[in-house]
């Protein structure tokens, strides 16, 4: 049986692992390269790495240290930020990453999608959209460039027109959840998981197993994505990977396999 | 010495590393010479099937693999699309396979019936034939998969292994020593070391 994935969400910024509270303030968490190898020792499903400068900033994929990533990396991997264009995605799939990830790029040329999807094959083409709770009325906005842009289309239509174009998965970033660690938006998850079919992955809210448990008893087979629940510990958020044990993550998967 | 065709797609490094923690002798090769030691090769791959197979084409090694394959008897383990290349023709692309091996790539969406969210995307079980020496081993049999289509083997015998969702396919494929898995034993943690080091241990015995 496919089980749902629990999948760690690592930020970068400078170089450095961060992490951010409502897409704000970020915090210095370690070397990137080093949470890889805790990683695979932990035998996570997939791991996820965003660089938060590269979009916000102009900045080029970081080359190096994406290909430095997916050398060390024994389980999936999925970078995000800065691409731009099917050269940039062709060269970070050669270099042995199996998905990349878009999000403003292909809110502003959705025909980036399809484009991309055509040489590198769909399985490999992840769109990342940024959803928060509209402000008068519209239940759900889509924002770019880090929370700071506002973007036109209704995220669900969007998603559609993703999944049309080529795109393999949709990540929902709930950004209202960012580093709250109050459990998913699981009204908005349910509503994402039937509006498309591709696999979809949550970002955004978990605090707990109890929450990405939560998530997977809510949308059955679906991505469970979590940033500060994998770097912190405790009250004091003390930076400590960490991730749950192959018995853990039975206990969480078994609602999934049992539909 | 296990030797990793580097033709510009797939995770050579992650091959190179993972065999080379293992202690096993592995080289990388970009031309035709650089072949020309192997004892075992692994023919990686991403993305879609025309795209590799034109990679493969402009790397000038498919004459070399070929011989070093179907006349030498060399064992080879492809995967992903690298296994894929061993087909005649796929539903994703309109060249030529490698044809090492009778069969077609097909879409699962082709399938009748067939209702379950694609790509096929994360952790599945996989169900080994008997006697597939690759599968001896295993402490689970769980692997990474990232794929829309899959290899439809002309006879059952070159069926290696299946895996189920919402249809049983095949996700290993064999032909005498050529060998073929459509998950990525690369990205699979423990299982996926357990088959790495299986074909490694393989008996060079051509059949």
């Amino acid at each position: 049986m496919l089980r749902p994935r629990i999948i760690p969400c690592l930020l970068v910024r400078n170089g450095g692992l961060v992490k951010t509270v409502r897409f704000g303030e970020s915090k210095y968490v370690g070397d990137p390269i080093n949470a890889v190898k805790i990683f695979n020792e932990k035998e996570t499903d997939e791991l996820i790495v965003v660089d938060i400068d590269a979009t916000a900033k102009g900045l080029e994929p970081n080359i190096k240290l994406i290909g430095h990533l997916a050398i060390e990396c024994r389980m999936p991997l999925c970078y995000g930020g800065g691409i731009r264009t099917l050269e940039q995605a062709k060269r970070i799939v050669g270099l042995g990453v199996e998905k990349v990830a878009i999000s403003s790029a292909a809110i502003e040329d959705p025909d980036l999608i399809g484009r991309i999807a055509t040489e590198v094959g769909s399985q490999s083409v992840v769109v990342v959209l940024d959803v928060k709770r509209g402000r008068k009325g519209t239940a759900y906005e889509l924002w770019t460039h880090n929370a700071r842009r506002k973007a036109r289309p209704d995220p669900f239509e969007f998603a559609r027109e993703a999944e049309r174009r080529g795109a393999g998965e949709i990540v929902v970033n709930a950004i209202d959840d960012d580093g709250a660690m109050n459990g998913y938006n699981l009204a908005l998850a349910k509503q994402m998981h039937e509006t498309i079919r591709i696999p979809m992955t949550m970002l955004g809210g978990a605090g707990s197993l109890t929450d990405i448990g939560a998530l997977i008893d809510a949308c059955g087979v679906v991505g469970a994505a979590a940033g500060s629940l994998f770097v912190f510990k405790g009250a004091y958020r003390a930076v400590l990977i960490n991730y749950p044990t192959s018995n853990q993550k039975d206990e969480l998967v078994e609602p999934a396999l049992r539909r | 010495m296990i030797t990793i065709v580097d033709y510009g797609l797939g995770n050579v490094l992650a091959f190179a590393n993972l065999y080379q923690r293992l202690n096993i002798d592995v080289s990388v090769a970009r031309e035709p010479n650089e072949l020309e030691g192997a004892s075992k090769i692994i023919l990686p791959g991403v993305g879609a099937f025309d795209h590799a197979i034109k990679r493969l084409n402009e790397s000038n090694m498919r004459p070399t693999l070929e011989r070093l394959v179907l006349e030498v008897g060399v064992p080879v383990l492809g995967v992903c699309v690298g296994m894929q290349m061993f087909a005649r023709s796929s539903d994703e692309g309109a060249l030529q396979g490698l044809g090492w091996i009778p069969g077609r790539v097909r879409a699962l969406r082709s399938l009748s019936h067939f209702d379950r969210p694609l790509p096929h995307m994360g952790w599945n079980d996989v169900t080994p034939a008997l006697r597939q020496p690759l599968f001896g081993e295993l402490t689970n049999n769980r692997f990474y998969f990232l794929h829309s289509y899959f290899f439809e083997c002309d006879q059952a015998e070159d069926i290696a292994a299946t895996c189920s969702y919402g249809v049983d396919f095949a996700c290993a494929v064999r032909r005498a020593s050529i060998f073929g898995v459509q998950f990525h034993p690369e990205k699979s943690h423990r299982s996926g070391i357990e088959l790495l080091r299986a074909f490694a241990d393989l008996q060079h015995a051509p059949a």
